[in-house]
């Protein structure tokens, strides 16, 4: 039976992405449907992706403060835009085909992370901390790698790149967002499909596999799923540090519960309602074009600076 | 029955279990004592499975914990660690149905349920079953995760230092309710403890380590002997009888 929070934030998705989509509505209506229908959907796979990613990462981080973007996804994507327009330039980045940048980017972000991941947890079975500690370590360089190649960009290169430096939905190619939402589908439904495990993951490692739980083998699994979920939202619109951990605090908060069989549909759907919201209010009721992610970072990261000095329990 | 042959431990070239040879018969409660960084945990982690020794070999009732597949070694042996993580609003229920884990892999059925009361009766927990962990004491939150324990449903319960924070009052209470088990309910209880007079006042059998090794195992009257005690924590003891009872005092 579908958890009536999640069924509550379905609703409410629904019913705001209607009002996203017809709200003073003119013609051409199906030129500008197709306009706002992208938007939506690119905005609801990065949200749920964030959200629902981010409990998976909690989850087998054992810390309720961490996001993914702390192990360095966000720097190396943006040390790959910056070191794309730098070997091909602006224009030539900009020729490559949308669907097949996507498909590079994410496949490079990915296998970066899967190796990071698989290389770290087969040397130090279970040592999360470790792992964690050393992506933190590797954002540190990944950014300061891209800050030494920006240095020596043309300045009108280096605009190229800033503008893939910050989250953008008013940008998204339709063949990246079609292959995008497919992998976001199958790698949430394998996070439900392993969300009992990931309850019994929760409790540590010695105590799981005192239960019988191959707790290594979960965490890998759960890993593989929010670089994959990650992976697509960044290289579709790009970073998003925070976002996941509003949707994931707020999902605990509003659920009460521990269990991912409901913590992971409510953050993905918390995530999605966030971007949905903001973006209506931003562009439908403000008629601004404020950047969406500035302000969903600045929020994110008052919560976070918020949970560290109240030491709240999540 | 379990049997420990040749068992070595060690992190790095710090060796923490050196040859290790143990039988225990099924039933009662042994208890393992020892002076801090005795070994005591690692052997009782080594003989659930959970850590992979360096040499030797264990058996649990036939089963090889260490080539036994995670359900399987699971349905033999449940361990409950020195300090479990209290995970926020996870209910005392929702914690104790973990220990049928082992048996559904996710779907729990009738037969699982039925456990879960069980263990949540045996451990007087039916009136805390919804509250979240967090809420209860210290002593209320240990009997949770030894009831999880209990749930697991093996004929070998594991406990590392279950007494730990606990009152004098429900130390009693649960070093009792684990002689019950002990008793009428087919389980053989493996418990790490400090408390000497617990040891001599409730578990059947005493193993006794030191740097490693086990330097004496004995029924509890027998083994808790000034000089043992002496030669296996360093200081010295006065043994005093009560109700037939020794009763330890450090001098």
């Amino acid at each position: 039976m579908v958890d009536r929070h999640v069924a509550w934030l379905a609703l409410a998705l629904v019913a705001l992405s209607a009002g996203f989509l017809l709200w003073h509505l003119r013609a051409p209506y199906g030129f500008i449907l197709e306009l706002r229908g992208a938007k939506l959907a690119a905005l609801i796979c990065v949200g749920a992706a964030t959200g629902a990613a981010t409990i998976l990462f909690q989850t087998v981080a054992m810390n309720r403060l961490l996001t993914p973007g702390i192990v360095g996804f966000d720097a190396l994507f943006v040390l790959l835009q910056t070191l794309l327009v730098v070997t091909l330039g602006g224009v030539g980045a900009a020729q490559i085909p949308g669907a097949l940048r996507f498909v590079i980017e994410a496949a490079v972000l990915m296998a970066a992370a899967t190796a990071l991941f698989g290389v770290l947890l087969r040397r130090d079975a279970g040592d999360v901390t470790r792992m964690i500690l050393t992506g933190v370590i590797l954002g540190v360089l990944l950014r300061g790698l891209a800050s030494m190649v920006q240095r020596m960009m043309d300045p009108s290169e280096f605009a190229v790149v800033q503008q893939a430096m910050f989250a953008s939905f008013g940008r998204v190619d339709l063949g990246q967002l079609i292959a995008a939402g497919l992998v976001l589908i199958a790698a949430f439904g394998a996070a439900l499909r392993m969300a009992p495990a990931l309850d019994v993951a929760g409790l540590g490692r010695g105590t799981a596999r005192g239960l019988g739980l191959n707790h290594d083998r979960v965490v890998l699994m759960a890993l593989m799923l929010v670089a994959a979920m990650i992976s697509v939202s960044t290289a579709l619109v790009g970073p998003i540090t925070f976002l996941g951990l509003l949707a994931a605090s707020l999902a605990r908060h509003l659920t009460d519960t521990h269990r991912h069989i409901v913590l992971i549909p409510a953050a993905a759907l918390i995530g999605a309602l966030i971007l949905v919201t903001g973006q209506f209010v931003f562009e439908r009721l403000l008629g601004s074009q404020s950047a969406l992610a500035v302000v969903v970072e600045f929020f994110g990261g008052l919560l976070f600076l918020w949970l560290v000095l109240r030491r709240r329990q999540l | 029955m379990i049997k420990v042959r040749g068992l070595g431990y060690g992190v790095g070239d710090t060796v923490i279990l050196h040859d290790v040879n143990l039988t225990l018969a099924p039933g009662g409660i042994t208890a393992l004592i020892g002076p801090n960084g005795a070994g005591k945990s690692s052997l009782l982690h080594c003989m659930a499975g959970l850590t992979t020794p360096t040499q030797g070999r264990v058996e649990i009732d036939g089963l090889d914990p260490f080539t036994a597949r995670d359900e399987a070694r699971a349905r033999a042996v449940a361990l409950l660690q020195q300090t479990p993580v209290v995970v926020s609003r996870l209910q005392v229920r929702e914690l104790v149905s973990f220990g049928r884990w082992p048996h559904h892999r996710g779907r729990p059925g009738p037969k699982d349920m039925e456990k879960v009361e069980e263990a949540l009766e045996a451990f007087s927990l039916t009136d805390f079953a919804e509250r979240p962990l967090e809420t209860l004491s210290g002593g209320q939150r240990q009997r949770a995760f030894i009831a999880m324990t209990y749930a697991q449903d093996t004929s070998w319960m594991f406990l590392d230092e279950p007494l730990n924070a606990l009152d004098p009052r429900h130390a009693r209470d649960l070093m009792a309710r684990l002689h019950g088990l002990s008793r009428g309910h087919d389980r053989s209880i493996v418990i790490v403890i400090h408390d000497i007079n617990a040891a001599a006042g409730w578990a059947d059998r005493i193993v006794a380590m030191k740097d490693g090794r086990i330097v004496a195992h004995d029924a509890s009257a027998a083994l808790l002997t000034p000089e043992t005690l002496a030669d296996v924590f360093d200081t010295p003891f006065e043994v005093l009888r009560h109700k037939d009872r020794p009763v330890v005092i450090s001098r």
